[in-house]
């Protein structure tokens, strides 16, 4: 495998506490070294006036499996004018706000991505998920199961048998290959299943007789018992709704106690994704205001938590979420196209298109509150930037977003072409804040910050030698910082180069390469459990509409896997 | 010893049954029994060992008679075909694994092809209507363990889908479900009085052709609005007496099928079942299902839908950029205006579903079909190259009606030599790129 010396770039990387200083940077045989190790056959990059960090981290994008392509094929107006190909060796690439499956890969790794966590996967479809994660090109990929419905869960955890509950948790990632916990609208969407909904953390679900608090601290406690690399990775109840910041302390408060047990690093119990839906205050739409300060209040004094912004772009979107009921909801709000899927004993999901129209208060609102998230954050290290892709925007769009944290005059300007503007500046804190998130800070939140909540910092998310050789050169000099912020998104939108496993993955924003993808999953062993064995069997028998034998996803489906091995035997 | 099987997932309809179990040789050359399958199921199986199967392509000679030829003579000949053609049909891939489709798509977008499966002259019109009002839907197993309201409208699953009132909606427990068949209120709309209506508390027989006033009439009657006295033929008592039932439930369904997507309104007919079901969630839980015929046409739409954006119709044929548009890319509007240069049908037989001008169309251009049988799209081909069949000889990634993936099984080998359609595409994608190369 060839070497590079990535040279006199400035290198920003939260791991080691870099800062901008100048540094070389060793890579061989796909791993980050020390510049001594190198032969004199290393090719030299020249990096001077240039950045450089880590491959970044995407920790929550919907971005495989079945709503996904239903929210592609139902919208072919999504492609209109915007399907391409450029000469080399791409494929065809389409799509806006549900990029097609290799634009995808292309995209994320353009700017300066090596890894992306799709964030629902129904096991029931978890083969679909990884048809498409295999045929994503140049990204790593991760998926993580849901299980904030299931019944298997329901009934463990309404008699709290933690230790049932881990095994049959355990059986499924490995039949899913699956990544970790996540939890959407806990309880809730089974009561969908009737057309009904949980919108505290204290309503039962219908004939299961439990609450999603029991839900969520119950998840909690088999996380923990596993020792999984990720904690719980939580969309609480009531997202979307106004006043529903309340509700969301109310969730976070949940994890108050819990300590972290694992082998990789991890500090948090809860990871609470697309904080933005939750963060609103007011009781309709008309009083609609952004709760950001408070909600960040408490997360800034919780070293156990972790969150995602879930930032609002100000696009056309499609919105897709196992929140099956807010997406009957929002269909009846903007009465556009709804989508729903029931799935069988595990959990649902609901698609809708969604404008958010600048000129539309309450999107402004949104937008304001996503980036009010991150510049309240005190600790870059726990909060993470994401559009919730495609919900509150498409993801190709983070060059954008980093524009508007890294600069005060660009959200001005943004402010200032509000229809609204008046109106928004009063319901929100945005227009006071002077913020303006730093390249340093900006490295902690899209690489160190999610690898570590991931329990992948060992290898990923920095540029110590010894970790993974996923490496992105932006065209930045922090000496010399751009003064017109528009020049900020160009630089976010094509990194100079990008590594992915110590390969030229892409050089001045063209893809060269299709690198080598891997699909990242978690193998828990646990003790033979001969109660949920039995209970698995008779599901499948009774109430599953496949076979037990039929449910496992091959390993041809992840021909290329970076397996987690966790041992919960002892 | 035979050896039993199980577990075997049947590659006949939509339904895609996986509780078979098929016994086989010692030698796993033959197929000894099927069980658990329907009559069609276990036939398609059976199939595998019909005297006078075609082991090997067969080439037509100037006096209108087969000639064996070798796999790789077939070959160079398809890629050749694939590479002088500006704009070649690529149509099937319903009887197929997506593994196969994903290697056909990179044929189809290095030499210009129109990528389309049988959802063409099917329920593409159901894909129209989803694509313009949306689907609220779920798996077939929330209908077997909540739905005490069925409505089959314009399918009759006792013939194309035998299993299905078995397996998912009619008989079966559920979890809420516990009296099975005797919990749920089963509704046949249809224009005769089918083997399924028979079945049926209640056989709705509407005129041939008024399934919109119909549907239209239901959505009136659930808002409590006045209807005209007979709608379609049918009473309007009858309409209110059957939406009250309807909304006395707690979890209703339709399934839908060709009854629907291909009488006057098509779209629209599925466009108005997909509202009334959406309404019907004011007060219940609703929801709608298409009864998808080949067992992987919905793959297909799947894998298209991933790499393209676009469930079937894909035409790849500009190499930079894939477009969809009904009546425009769709293989019978392509034929019949005979806009392609060429022919490539795999897994699917349009010499028998194609209206007859598109099939004389493409008799007149090189074509070249993929199929284990010998059927009437082989009979007007160039070539027929014969492959192991797909879910029996051959496994790989098949979608259900609802969505849910479900992995084939192989259960016996393929007369020797024999290639699968992954192997046989992987092969003339690599000859493409010699002679493209060599251009």
């Amino acid at each position: 495998m060839s070497e590079f010396i990535i040279k006199n770039g400035h290198v920003f990387d939260p791991v080691q506490g870099i800062k901008g200083d100048k540094k070389d940077i060793a890579v061989k045989d796909g791993k980050i070294v020390e510049t001594s190790v190198l032969s004199s056959s290393a090719k030299q990059i020249d990096a001077k006036g240039k950045s450089v960090m880590a491959g970044a981290m995407e920790i929550h994008a919907h971005v495989a499996g079945p709503k996904v392509n239903l929210g592609r094929w139902y919208r072919p107006e999504d492609k209109l004018f915007d399907s391409h190909k450029t000469p080399g060796m791409t494929r065809i690439e389409g799509g806006k706000s549900i990029p097609t499956v290799f634009k995808t890969g292309y995209s994320y790794a353009r700017m300066g991505y090596t890894f992306a966590m799709e964030a629902a996967m129904p096991p029931l479809y978890a083969r679909h998920v990884h048809e498409e994660i295999h045929d994503t090109p140049i990204i790593d990929e991760a998926a993580l199961p849901v299980f904030g419905n299931n019944w298997f869960m329901l009934e463990y955890l309404k008699n709290h048998e933690i230790e049932n509950n881990a095994a049959y948790v355990a059986w499924t990632l490995n039949q899913t290959k699956g990544y970790g916990i996540k939890i959407v609208n806990p309880g809730g969407t089974e009561a969908w299943a009737w057309g009904l909904n949980c919108l505290s953390v204290n309503d039962p679900v219908p004939y299961f007789d439990i609450t999603p608090a029991e839900i969520i601290t119950g998840l909690i406690e088999t996380n923990e018992y596993l020792g999984l690399p990720h904690s719980i990775h939580i969309h609480g109840n009531n997202l979307g709704n106004p006043g529903c910041y309340e509700t969301t302390l109310d969730t976070l408060k949940l994890a108050e106690g819990f300590k972290a047990k694992n082998n990789f690093g991890r500090k948090q119990v809860m990871h609470q994704t697309h904080l933005q839906f939750h963060s609103y205050g007011g009781d309709n739409w008309g009083n609609f205001e952004s709760k950001a300060k408070e909600v960040m209040d408490y997360v800034n004094k919780q070293d156990n938590l972790t969150i995602d912004t879930g930032n609002v772009t100000l696009d056309e979107t499609t919105t897709m979420t196992a929140d099956g009921p807010f997406e009957h909801h929002l269909g009846g709000l903007n009465h556009l196209k709804w989508a729903n899927v029931d799935v069988e004993l595990e959990t649902a999901a609901g698609v809708v298109p969604y404008i958010y129209s600048p000129d539309i208060k309450v999107c402004a609102i949104q937008w304001a509150i996503g980036l009010e998230l991150a510049l309240y954050a005190k600790d870059p290290m726990r909060c993470f930037i994401t559009t919730d892709h495609p919900n509150a925007g498409p993801f190709t769009r983070y060059p954008r977003v980093i524009k508007w944290l890294m600069s005060r005059k660009a959200r001005d300007t943004q402010i200032k072409a509000f229809k609204n503007s008046d109106k928004v500046v009063a319901a929100t804190n945005i227009a006071e804040m002077d913020r303006e998130i730093t390249l340093y800070e900006l490295a902690a939140m899209t690489r160190a910050g999610p690898a570590a909540s991931l329990g992948l910092s060992k290898d990923y998310g920095g540029l110590k030698p010894g970790m993974n050789a996923d490496i992105a050169v932006f065209n930045i000099n922090p000496d010399n910082m751009p003064s017109d912020p528009e020049e900020i998104e160009k630089i976010f939108s094509g990194v100079a180069y990008l590594f992915k496993d110590g390969k030229i993955c892409v050089k001045d924003g063209v893809v060269v390469d299709n690198g080598n993808k891997r699909t990242f999953w978690v193998d828990v062993k646990v003790k033979e459990n001969k109660q949920v064995a039995h209970d698995v069997k008779e599901k499948f028998l009774k109430y599953y509409s496949i076979n037990e034998r039929n449910y496992p996803v091959p390993d041809s489906y992840a021909p290329h896997p970076y397996v987690i091995a966790v041992d919960a035997t002892q | 010893m035979p050896k039993v099987v199980s577990d075997v997932t049947c590659p006949f309809c939509g339904t895609l049954c996986d509780d078979l179990e098929v016994t086989v040789s010692d030698d796993n050359k033959k197929i000894l029994s099927v069980r658990n399958a329907c009559a069609i199921g276990a036939e398609k199986f059976n199939h595998t060992s019909l005297p006078g199967r075609v082991t090997r392509p067969r080439m037509r000679q100037p006096d209108g008679t087969f000639k064996e030829i070798t796999y790789d003579e077939a070959i160079d000949w398809t890629a050749n075909m694939l590479v002088k053609s500006k704009k070649t049909l690529m149509y099937g891939w319903a009887s197929t694994s997506c593994q196969a489709m994903s290697v056909g798509h990179e044929i189809a977008e290095k030499v210009g092809g129109v990528v389309d499966n049988c959802a063409t002259v099917c329920h593409g019109s159901s894909l129209i209507a989803i694509q313009d009002v949306g689907i609220p839907s779920c798996t077939l197993g929330e209908v077997k363990n909540r739905a005490d309201r069925v409505v089959f409208w314009g399918c009759n699953p006792a013939h194309a889908h035998p299993r299905h009132m078995s397996r998912y909606s009619i008989f079966p427990r559920g979890f809420f479900t516990v009296k099975g068949h005797k919990g749920r209120k089963i509704y046949c709309v249809d224009c005769r009085y089918t083997d399924t209506a028979r079945v049926a508390d209640e056989f709705i027989q509407v005129q041939q052709g008024h399934d919109y006033e119909l549907l239209n009439a239901f959505r009136t009657a659930a808002r409590g609005e006045p209807l005209p006295d007979t709608i379609g033929g049918v009473p309007k008592e009858k309409v209110y007496k059957i939406v009250e039932e309807l909304k006395g439930g707690r979890f209703g369904v339709i399934f839908f099928g060709m009854g629907l997507t291909h009488t006057l309104g098509r779209n629209h007919n599925i466009d108005i079942a997909i509202s009334f079901t959406r309404d019907m969630n004011d007060y219940m839980k609703f929801s709608i299902i298409a009864m998808r015929g080949h067992w992987n046409v919905t793959g297909s739409g799947q894998v298209l839908s991933w790499q393209y954006g676009f469930p079937y119709a894909v035409d790849l044929s500009r190499r930079s950029k894939a477009r969809y548009q009904t009546g425009e890319t769709t293989s019978v509007d392509l034929l019949v205006r005979n806009e392609v240069e060429a022919c490539f049908n795999i897994a699917t037989d349009p010499g028998a579903h194609f209206p007859i001008d598109s099939v004389i169309s493409m008799s007149k251009k090189p074509t070249v079909t993929v199929d284990p049988h010998i059927n009437m799209s082989t009979e007007i081909s160039d070539i027929h190259i014969p492959v192991a069949m797909v879910g029996v000889e051959t496994g790989g990634c098949a979608y259900r009606m609802d969505n849910v993936p479900i992995e084939t099984r192989k259960v016996v080998d393929a007369p020797d030599g024999m290639l699968t359609d992954v192997e046989l595409l992987t092969k003339i994608n690599a000859r493409v790129d010699q002679l493209m190369e060599a251009k």
